[in-house]
């Protein structure tokens, strides 16, 4: 260890000391209030980029254009002014209306200044569920975009490593969080219940597993083909 | 002295499993020269692993993955060279069953995936739902919240350094810190008569205002429960062993920290003062004298003295809610989302409509969104509401921090020793519940 002096990072340092210390919000309006100012800084750099903004129960939520995600969530991390250096949560919400467009949600914290952010961005029934990936800027999404891709089947375009997380990578019902998913599942329990069965052990190597262990080309040719072959994971 | 003979039929056989998943035995035999082979082997199941490099499996049945945690580990020599995690084994759909579910009907599911901070998990929930239906709740709820969030602290960071302790081979700090651990669960247990599925919120209030004699039990409590910390730490923060097993072991620095998401107790040691209770406060915690401890090297040792200084702080904040626990309500005054009392539903018409409709409909919030944070023993739990304006969110989502904070081990365990892993993944605080919900 260095003797340098320690300097520990303090959320909300670069408000400055004449910020007020935060308080509880209490009587929080249902809409209005107080909008976080980097709804305002978002329209005057990326203008039409900025579909809507809304403030529900104290919370800005900004609605932007579902091509440039990557660059305004780019922005927002390295603007000085903002620097929302903290992806709290990524998640997608489908609605009861199936006609309604699912809503990718990205919580995002800014430690310099205190702030929080909602950003969404709409996808449309009717078309592919893609969305570009946050990764090359929060390494913490990772795994919140492969869950929210193994639950609602939305696309994270530019993630390394798309695959299933929460389910096997076997899994053929679908995607479970989306509102034509049956609480119980879509197939029956015995269906559920021979497929469990008719398992094959050797297929729960993930072809990343395989790659490490180099022994891919040594695997029998039926196995090989399968897992090489790159059967579809869901859908 | 006579010597008897016997002869042992052993069933040798190699593992398999036939396409119904039932095992398949393959009779061995001996060769001419004693050599066992096998008769009509299968082809080999295994990778046959060449190189340098050697692939071990941890999980998903090992006490020391704290659950059901598979980890894939390359090994060169002792040293890891990669890690794949693989989660997913305890997933049960909670946020599904969520949106099933009425706001009231949810708070046990809350229980049951960070099963060691169940009361600061009912109490994240209700606030966000409250913000949902734009609740203010009453002066003496909130600090009897305030309450059962700390204690649920003390409880989660005492079962983590216990398992710790385990993990890393120290046991009798184990056993000291998990008898106190059976006080709290006792003090719950007579509060809302569960000890570890405590349900102990509504939408609105507190399933019931605290027992007579409740705030001795707890001064009695905070009284002597930092003797036991410090005993703990006498046996452990300059023990050579305990030293030589957590230093320098996992370490990430401030940037990376945030960048990967961490929160809690994980990112504190790396040197970032962010707490949600001070940073976004709720529940009037800035109103509560208590520091933050922060570490500088962020590894496994300052997790252990973070979160050890944390047991202190949140005793601090305990004896500063007992002094001002105030009379009054517990629950608001407002029947479409609180209860009336039994006597009066079968007396007064007015309060059994409101009854039938709860009961029944269950309240409805208007239409809107809220995402509310809290501290949890292993970060920022945040719960993640949608509403449509009918009595069952459209969208439940739980935050789990110490999802989060485990995607990060590949980097974290990357250059160390395998028996090191057990160490890191130790200092997580996973709870795998949580982590699959």
């Amino acid at each position: 260890m260095s003797d340098a002096p320690f300097t520990p990072v303090l959320a909300g340092y670069a408000a400055g000391s004449e910020q007020p210390a935060p308080v509880t919000p209490k009587n929080v309006p249902y809409h209005g209030g107080p909008t976080n100012p980097s709804a305002g800084a978002l329209k005057a750099r990326f203008g039409d980029a900025i579909v809507r903004v809304d403030v529900v129960w104290g919370e800005t939520t900004v609605i932007v254009d579902r091509a440039r995600v990557n660059e305004i969530v780019r922005w927002l991390h390295d603007d000085p002014q903002q620097r929302y250096d903290y992806c709290s949560d990524i998640t997608a919400v489908e609605f009861r209306d199936l006609e309604r467009p699912i809503e990718v949600v990205w919580h995002l914290r800014s430690i310099p200044f205190r702030r929080f952010l909602r950003l969404k961005t709409l996808l449309p029934k009717g078309q592919p569920l893609a969305v570009p990936s946050v990764y090359d800027i929060y390494r913490g999404a990772d795994w919140l975009e492969r869950e929210c891709y193994d639950m609602f089947g939305i696309r994270f375009e530019g993630h390394p490593d798309l695959r299933r997380l929460l389910m096997w990578e076997q899994y053929k019902e679908g995607f479970p969080l989306r509102k034509d998913f049956p609480m119980r599942g879509r197939f029956s329990r015995s269906e559920q219940l021979r497929q469990a069965l008719a398992q094959n052990p050797e297929t729960r190597y993930s072809m990343e597993e395989l790659s490490i262990a180099e022994a891919f080309e040594d695997l029998p040719a039926d196995m090989r083909q399968r897992l090489g072959g790159g059967e579809k994971v869901g859908e | 002295m006579a010597t008897t003979k016997r002869t042992v039929d052993v069933e040798l056989s190699t593992t398999g499993l036939d396409a119904r998943g039932r095992p398949q035995r393959v009779p061995l035999v001996t060769d001419a020269a004693g050599n066992v082979v096998t008769l009509d082997a299968p082809p080999a199941l295994e990778p046959d692993l060449e190189g340098d490099h050697m692939l071990i499996n941890i999980g998903p049945q090992h006490p020391a993955t704290h659950g059901v945690l598979r980890l894939v580990l390359e090994l060169d020599g002792e040293t890891v060279v990669r890690c794949i995690p693989h989660i997913g084994y305890l997933h049960c759909g909670f946020e599904k069953t969520g949106e099933y579910r009425q706001y009231n009907q949810i708070i046990p599911y809350t229980d049951r995936e960070d099963y060691l901070n169940s009361p600061g998990n009912n109490v994240a929930f209700v606030l966000g739902a409250e913000r949902l239906f734009g609740i203010e709740i009453t002066e003496r709820c909130k600090v009897l919240r305030v309450i059962a969030s700390e204690l649920s602290r003390i409880i989660s960071h005492c079962v983590w350094l216990g398992t710790f302790c385990i993990d890393i081979g120290a046991f009798t700090p184990f056993l000291w810190i998990f008898q106190q651990r059976e006080r709290v669960y006792t003090m719950l247990e007579s509060w809302c008569g569960a000890r570890l599925t405590t349900s102990v919120t509504r939408v609105g209030g507190m399933i019931a205002d605290i027992p007579d004699g409740w705030t001795d039990d707890l001064a009695n409590f905070v009284r002597t429960f930092p003797k036991v910390v410090a005993e703990c730490e006498t046996m452990l923060s300059k023990n050579a062993i305990w030293v030589g097993r957590t230093v320098g072991l996992g370490a990430m620095s401030a940037d990376e920290a945030v960048n990967y998401g961490l929160s809690g107790p994980m990112l504190r040691a790396s040197g970032v003062a962010y707490d949600v209770r001070k940073d976004f406060p709720y529940l009037d915690y800035e109103t509560y004298d208590f520091d933050v401890p922060v570490g500088q090297a962020g590894d496994v040792y300052d997790r252990y003295l973070v979160r050890v200084e944390e047991l202190k702080q949140s005793v601090r904040i305990l004896e500063q809610a007992l002094k001002r626990l105030p009379d009054g309500p517990v629950n608001v005054d407002d029947h479409r989302v609180i209860l009336p009392p039994k006597s009066k539903a079968t007396s007064d018409m007015e309060s059994m409509i409101h009854h039938f409709k709860q009961v029944m409909e269950g309240p409805r919030p208007p239409i809107g969104e809220a995402y509310v944070a809290v501290e949890s023993p292993k970060g920022e739990k945040g719960y993640y509401m949608v509403s449509d304006g009918t009595s069952k969110p459209v969208r439940w989502r739980i935050r789990p921090p110490s999802f989060v904070n485990l995607s990060a081990i590949p980097k974290m365990v990357e250059g160390h020793l395998l028996s090191d892993v057990i160490a890191i993944n130790a200092s997580i605080d996973i709870v795998m519940g949580e982590i699959d919900r």
